[in-house]
């Protein structure tokens, strides 16, 4: 084993180990992670896909933060069961405007890649007050405290700031949008208000939760009625080399 | 004059962390603020009640072990403490009543998963490589660590993490990234101690005195500057604002899940295996009283074994829409690492060829062996999950949740067991361990526990995954979800049971070691007579 007899260079060198040992573990993330940033198809070409409206991003806020990706995967595989269970398989636009992407790696609850327009919003409210109760087998904890949570203009203000953030990342949000972020952001509860849709195509706007009050309720409902909802899927055409 | 450099910089943290508090836009910032503000007037009062004192006089001829003692208690205690979360959330999962109304917001399993994760992960494990790899370098190098303070800055640099990590999942601030879950704010402050960290072990093995750097020094090496680069791309984030604990990770999409997942899988790779294996190559040839077995194969394993875990991150991402080529690439090499993951346990295990009577007499030897022996059960498992058409099956199951604890609690949980048992008498000179029978005791609650989890999990992980897929002759599903669900249960108390189980195991361990330095004999004073006590 004449090679190996070199190796002794290499370990009566620290720097020389260290600088090696960096170079091995760069290749594979190199290969890897690079090209996703430059090939075409990596991210399919798709009719519908637009950034969060912001209430739907208040919404979106508060799944991160209660960790609903511990249980909950929002990526439906291609497989009989999945579609047949979930809807379309998910395509990787659609979750282009997710920082960062909350395709989770457990199902203990189901997908939800597609739950928005499944059920309504009175059995989301049951739902989140107390699970059991619509679902007598599910082991979700009750995320009732949500209907108290009361969101203010500092909140739209919160997610205007998180918007420019996102703007600033490279995603479309137009100048409209953002001076109308905060005004947005109540509008989506008042079906009577300044359409919400018009900025944001395929925005639904009711009073989510029932209550007078914009609650966190409303946000989480918001979010999740609008979950895999965008594509147009009659536009279609998967890429057969991807 | 050092002295007053920093008292300066500590005043002015104290100031500008009392500021930001005040202006703080949410709850979990302003706590933070608190925390770094508390911290640092803390050492702050500390040096200044030793200013103009002599210096204390290091003699570089002997070791430094204060951070290490610091970081054995460490590891035990965030141990009991992730070990019991892990059961509180085991329990959550079969009576969903234990997440509590009262504690609705703060203690639901959403946010107490993520605390276990980290704490089991980062705080006993990180605790553990931080210690073990202080001891080794030393030890491996005859030299004293490198950096003077730098060491115990390092210390309780990471345990301020990790208290600012922990109090921010039960306060809501995520970033929603798997085992990269803390703020932007808690992983700056991380990355300026893990360089510290890397500081001083690399200083310490420049300044050696042995011409060759041993093996187990080489995988602390690797594991180190790996992990600082897996952190620092993982998290580039944006703040929404500086007073906030809020940012926006820059990687979106189809991107983040391979970024993260890269993370993800070399969190495992390079945090709990090669750090450990680094573990592993010191203390069982130690413990064992026999050299390694082979020096070929450790050099062929080691550099295989890093330069593939790096490439198998895409095998959590089969079937999603993550490109095919790099789900192929991911499975690819997934499979390949199996070769060098078992030639780590071989040189492991075949280290104990002429002292297998040892078994029989030793339990921390033992723990040891069951160690590598989960090693190589768990790195068999992984790769036959990376097969594309098992992953269709495994993916999203409880199997995958089996799989981590085999690997989890019997590798790394048993080996710093070992590792904590071996250097107790010798960290604060006691004759012997306070009771091998204990010991005894721990192993088997242990080895019984992580049979009843991992045995569970296979069984709810394949059932779920079959009763998912199952349709009739018409074609229909057969299974909604819920039932599947509820065709859980008995499984999860089974698990629930098995997380006790181990736990009680390490409540007893504590138990022995504070017993073994409060009221054992201390060491016969005729081998530390070489050197000069410094303090």
């Amino acid at each position: 084993m004449g090679l190996l007899d070199h190796h002794k260079k290499i370990e009566t060198h620290a720097t020389l180990l260290l600088v090696l040992s960096f170079l091995v573990v760069t290749i594979g993330g190199i290969v890897q992670i690079v090209p996703l940033f430059y090939l075409d198809n990596t991210i399919e070409k798709v009719e519908g896909m637009r950034p969060y409206a912001p209430l739907e991003l208040a919404g979106r806020e508060i799944y991160v933060r209660e960790g609903c990706y511990t249980c909950h995967s929002q990526m439906i595989r291609p497989m009989r069961d999945e579609v047949e269970r979930y809807g379309h398989y998910s395509l990787a636009a659609e979750s282009m405007y997710d920082h960062p992407f909350q395709w989770g790696s457990k199902r203990t609850g189901p997908d939800l890649a597609r739950l928005g327009g499944r059920y309504s919003d009175d059995w989301h409210v049951q739902h989140m007050m107390d699970p059991r109760a619509v679902v007598p087998e599910s082991i979700m904890p009750s995320y009732g405290f949500m209907m108290n949570r009361v969101l203010t203009r500092e909140d739209a203000e919160h997610v205007r700031d998180i918007m420019s953030v996102y703007r600033l990342l490279g995603h479309p949000y137009t100048d409209e949008m953002m001076e109308n972020a905060v005004s947005d952001f109540f509008a989506q509860v008042d079906e009577f208000g300044d359409p919400v849709a018009d900025r944001y195509p395929g925005a639904q706007q009711r009073n989510f939760d029932g209550q007078p009050e914009l609650t966190e309720m409303d946000a989480i409902i918001a979010y999740m009625q609008m979950l895999g909802t965008l594509v147009d899927f009659d536009t279609f055409v998967p890429d057969p080399s991807r | 004059m050092w002295d007053y450099i920093k008292l300066a910089v500590l005043g002015l943290v104290v100031v500008v962390a009392a500021i930001a508090a005040s202006l703080a836009r949410d709850l979990p910032y302003l706590v933070h603020m608190l925390v770094i503000m508390l911290a640092s007037a803390i050492t702050f009062f500390w040096i200044i009640r030793r200013v103009g004192e002599p210096a204390l006089v290091e003699n570089p001829n002997e070791y430094m072990d204060g951070p290490i003692r610091f970081g054995v208690i460490a590891t035990a205690f965030w141990g009991v403490v992730g070990f019991l979360v892990g059961v509180v959330i085991a329990f959550q999962l079969a009576w969903p009543e234990l997440n509590f109304q009262w504690a609705e917001g703060y203690l639901n399993f959403g946010r107490l998963r993520p605390l276990h994760t980290s704490a089991v992960i980062f705080a006993f494990g990180g605790n553990a490589l931080i210690a073990s790899a202080f001891y080794v370098v030393q030890r491996t190098s005859a030299a004293r660590l490198w950096g003077g303070g730098l060491s115990w800055f390092v210390f309780w640099g990471y345990q301020v993490f990790i208290v600012m990590a922990a109090t921010g999942y039960v306060l809501g601030s995520t970033q929603g990234n798997e085992y990269a879950e803390p703020e932007w704010l808690t992983d700056l402050w991380l990355t300026i101690v893990w360089v510290a960290f890397l500081l001083v072990f690399m200083g310490t093995i420049i300044k050696r005195r042995e011409p060759h750097i041993y093996v187990a020094n080489w995988f602390y090496m690797a594991f180190i500057v790996t992990v600082a680069m897996l952190h620092i791309v993982n998290n580039l984030a944006i703040p929404v604002s500086a007073f906030g604990s809020r940012s926006v990770p820059v990687w979106s999409g189809v991107q983040s899940a391979m970024i993260q997942w890269w993370y993800g899988h070399n969190a495992v790779g390079f945090f709990l295996t090669a750090g450990f294996l680094g573990m592993m190559y010191y203390f069982i040839p130690k413990q064992a009283e026999r050299p390694v077995y082979s020096y070929k194969l450790s050099i062929m394993h080691f550099w295989a074994l890093i330069f593939l875990y790096i490439w198998a991150g895409p095998h959590h991402l089969h079937y999603t829409a993550l490109p095919d080529w790099a789900q192929t690439l991911g499975m690819t090499f997934s499979i390949m690492l199996w070769m060098p993951s078992w030639g780590g346990m071989i040189n492991g295990l075949m280290t104990l060829s002429g002292a297998w009577d040892k078994l029989r007499t030793d339990p921390i030897i033992r723990m040891m062996v069951v160690a590598v022996g989960f090693y190589g059960m768990a790195t068999f498992e992984g790769p036959m999950m990376s097969i594309k058409a098992v992953n269709s099956l495994s993916h999203y199951t409880d199997w995958t949740i089996g799989h981590v604890h085999s690997g989890a609690l019997g590798w790394n949980g048993m080996i710093t067991f070992g590792m904590l048992y071996y250097l107790v008498p010798r960290l604060w000179q006691r004759e012997r361990l306070y009771s091998l029978r204990l010991v005894s005791w721990h192993f088997w609650l242990a080895t019984i526990g992580i049979v009843l989890y991992a045995a569970s999990m296979w069984v709810t992980g394949i059932m779920e995954g079959l009763m998912w897929r199952e349709v009739d002759a018409q074609g229909f599903l057969v299974n909604s979800f819920a039932d599947t669900v509820a065709a859980k249960f008995p499984m999860y108390v089974v698990r629930g049971l098995g997380g006790t189980l181990f736990l009680l195991g390490a409540i007893i361990m504590c138990y022995n070691l504070w017993k073994t330095v409060t009221s054992t004999a201390e060491r016969s004073p005729a081998r530390a007579a070489g050197a000069v006590p410094a303090e």
